[in-house]
């Protein structure tokens, strides 16, 4: 078989080098044309009113919104975890009655918009005008409170948002919960490990590692979803923009200022879930290195 | 034979369980003393690993009794009934029974040491120090004195199932219960794990196991015992048991068994 174009081996070791890829390099060369003229066309028309966008960037009524949509942000994920966590173990509980509580919460809260379920709690006082601690069917009252007072518009977004996300995360703790291995669970009952016990230290630590992604998600939605609150007329970051614009009529500019802090805000959270993901998979990381 | 001094620690009276419409014990009676190290033999389905968990409540009864060191397992006395536990009194009881399972069940999340530590500390509530000084000698005596940092997934299934029985160890039980503990490893680290199996047997301490390696049977217990189809069949010495069976049962069992050793 011999012949002038052989390619025989072992005469001489040849480097090995990559085989160049024109198609990707040539479908990068359209779109960075596009996205170059894209940003051109954006950059130049006047109607998007960058100066006014950056004018207000960093204004005290802007900064401000943007510290209220964290804080009610950090404290409805708060209650949406924590109760979400209660509910997950009610709805994997062996008592009926837990049960069904859990499931009823969920269905309605899951099953209703969460912008609805917002508008609710802002008209509270329209159902029950005055809240009273005390006995049902017109007992004694110890304590008596104008709903108006009570539930304020920060009240009510905490509450909606909060509440809301409780459904949410119960499914996503329960999926967690699921996934650990039911051994784990029977090791720790056999140890002589009470429920509670078995949950909290052999159950849950190990459900976080299906837990902590999608409740990354879940957190940069809350972000965004909070904007819905400017609907209750609490100034936040959206509805601060929004009280701006209704006085200057630089509707579009300060629509993007709030954009452009949504989204440096969602993509430092980004950046904050990729390091947790990975503390978290450490054990899995560890036996993939013994693999190797 | 063995002077019964004592009464039996482990005490099993016409125990039935079923799964649905699956009757899987029909009527256990069995006893083990203290110091016994008691085979259970049988094919799979005869319910050996039922029984097996049944003696620690993993499993609740549908009829009978099981009493470990003289106490009822499982269910209160009341004056013509038996009432479930609650989950805390069952869980009291667990802490003197330890359990070795088929499949290890190591915490995946914690270390070989924190695995040993952990029922001492958390359910024993037992000071930290001596908790540690003590998991440190079980994993020595286990043989896996330099793996204290690992994490169960950089083990081997040998090495997992002895840290397993150090666990186990640590909460000082006074009955061993062994699932099948050979089952699930590589053939060439059943040795290890049978070894220290039997050191422990050796030390006097009260075990159940359910296996199917016949050699460990004969060199290891005191009694064996054949189940088929939720009954016990035939109990005895092993040498009786496995040399010279009289139920026809256990020696297609047995025939079958040491063929596929062989």
């Amino acid at each position: 078989m011999a012949s002038a174009t052989a390619d025989p081996i072992g005469e001489s070791s040849l480097p090995i080098r990559k085989r160049p890829k024109l198609v990707q390099w040539a479908l990068i060369a359209v779109l960075g044309l596009v996205v170059a003229a894209g940003a051109f066309s954006v950059v130049n028309n006047e109607n998007f009113g960058w100066p006014i966008v950056f004018e207000y960037f960093t204004s005290p009524r802007i900064l401000s919104g943007l510290v209220r949509t964290l804080h009610l942000t950090a404290l409805s994920m708060a209650i949406g975890i924590v109760l979400g966590v209660i509910l997950a173990l009610m709805h994997m509980s062996r008592n009926r009655f837990v049960q069904s509580i859990a499931w009823a919460y969920i269905w309605f809260f899951r099953g209703t918009p969460v912008f609805v379920q917002l508008l609710f709690w802002g008209s509270i006082s329209a159902l029950y005008p005055k809240l009273i601690l005390g006995l049902p069917f017109g007992g004694p009252a110890w304590l008596e409170m104008s709903a108006n007072d009570l539930i304020t518009p920060y009240i009510a977004a905490v509450l909606g948002l909060g509440l809301n996300e409780a459904a949410y995360m119960a499914e996503i703790v329960r999926a967690g919960i699921k996934s650990v291995d039911r051994g784990q669970s029977e090791a720790a009952t056999a140890l002589g490990m009470p429920d509670g016990l078995t949950t909290r230290r052999v159950v849950l630590p190990q459900a976080m590692r299906v837990i902590i992604p999608p409740t990354g998600n879940q957190l940069i939605g809350m972000l965004k979803t909070s904007s819905l609150v400017a609907v209750l007329a609490y100034p936040e970051l959206l509805y601060s923009a929004q009280l701006i614009y209704a006085v200057n009529y630089q509707t579009i500019p300060l629509l993007i200022t709030a954009s452009l802090w949504y989204l440096l805000i969602t993509s430092v959270l980004s950046v904050g879930q990729y390091y947790l993901e990975r503390h978290f998979g450490r054990s899995e990381a560890r036996s993939s290195l013994e693999a190797r | 034979m063995r002077e019964k001094t004592t009464e039996p620690l482990v005490r099993i009276r016409g125990v039935h369980k079923s799964f649905g419409s699956l009757e899987v014990l029909k009527g256990i009676d069995l006893d083990v003393d203290q110091g016994e190290v008691c085979v259970l033999l049988g094919r799979s389905g005869s319910g050996k690993s039922t029984l097996l968990r049944c003696i620690n409540h993993l499993e609740g009864l549908n009829d009978g009794e099981i009493h470990v060191g003289g106490e009822r397992i499982g269910y209160e006395r009341r004056r013509d009934h038996l009432l479930p536990m609650t989950s805390r009194q069952a869980a009291r009881q667990r802490q003197n029974i330890g359990m070795v399972f088929q499949r290890f069940n190591l915490f995946a999340h914690r270390t070989v040491l924190e695995n040993v530590m952990e029922a001492p500390i958390y359910v024993a509530k037992r000071p930290r120090k001596e908790v540690k000084r003590e998991a440190l000698e079980l994993l020595e005596r286990v043989g896996l004195a330099d793996k204290p940092a690992a994490y169960p997934a950089m083990l081997s299934g040998g090495q997992q199932q002895r840290v397993a029985i150090a666990r186990a160890l640590a909460m000082h039980p006074a009955l061993m219960l062994f699932d099948e503990p050979t089952s699930a490893l590589d053939p060439e680290l059943v040795g290890e794990v049978l070894t220290v199996i039997q050191d422990l047997a050796r030390s006097g301490m009260t075990m159940i196991v359910v296996t199917h390696e016949i050699s460990f049977a004969r060199e290891v217990a005191d009694t064996a015992v054949f189940m088929d189809g939720g009954l016990v069949v035939e109990k005895g010495p092993p040498s009786e048991i496995l040399s010279d069976p009289s139920d026809p049962r256990t020696r297609t069992f047995l025939s079958r068994v040491l063929k596929e050793t062989a």
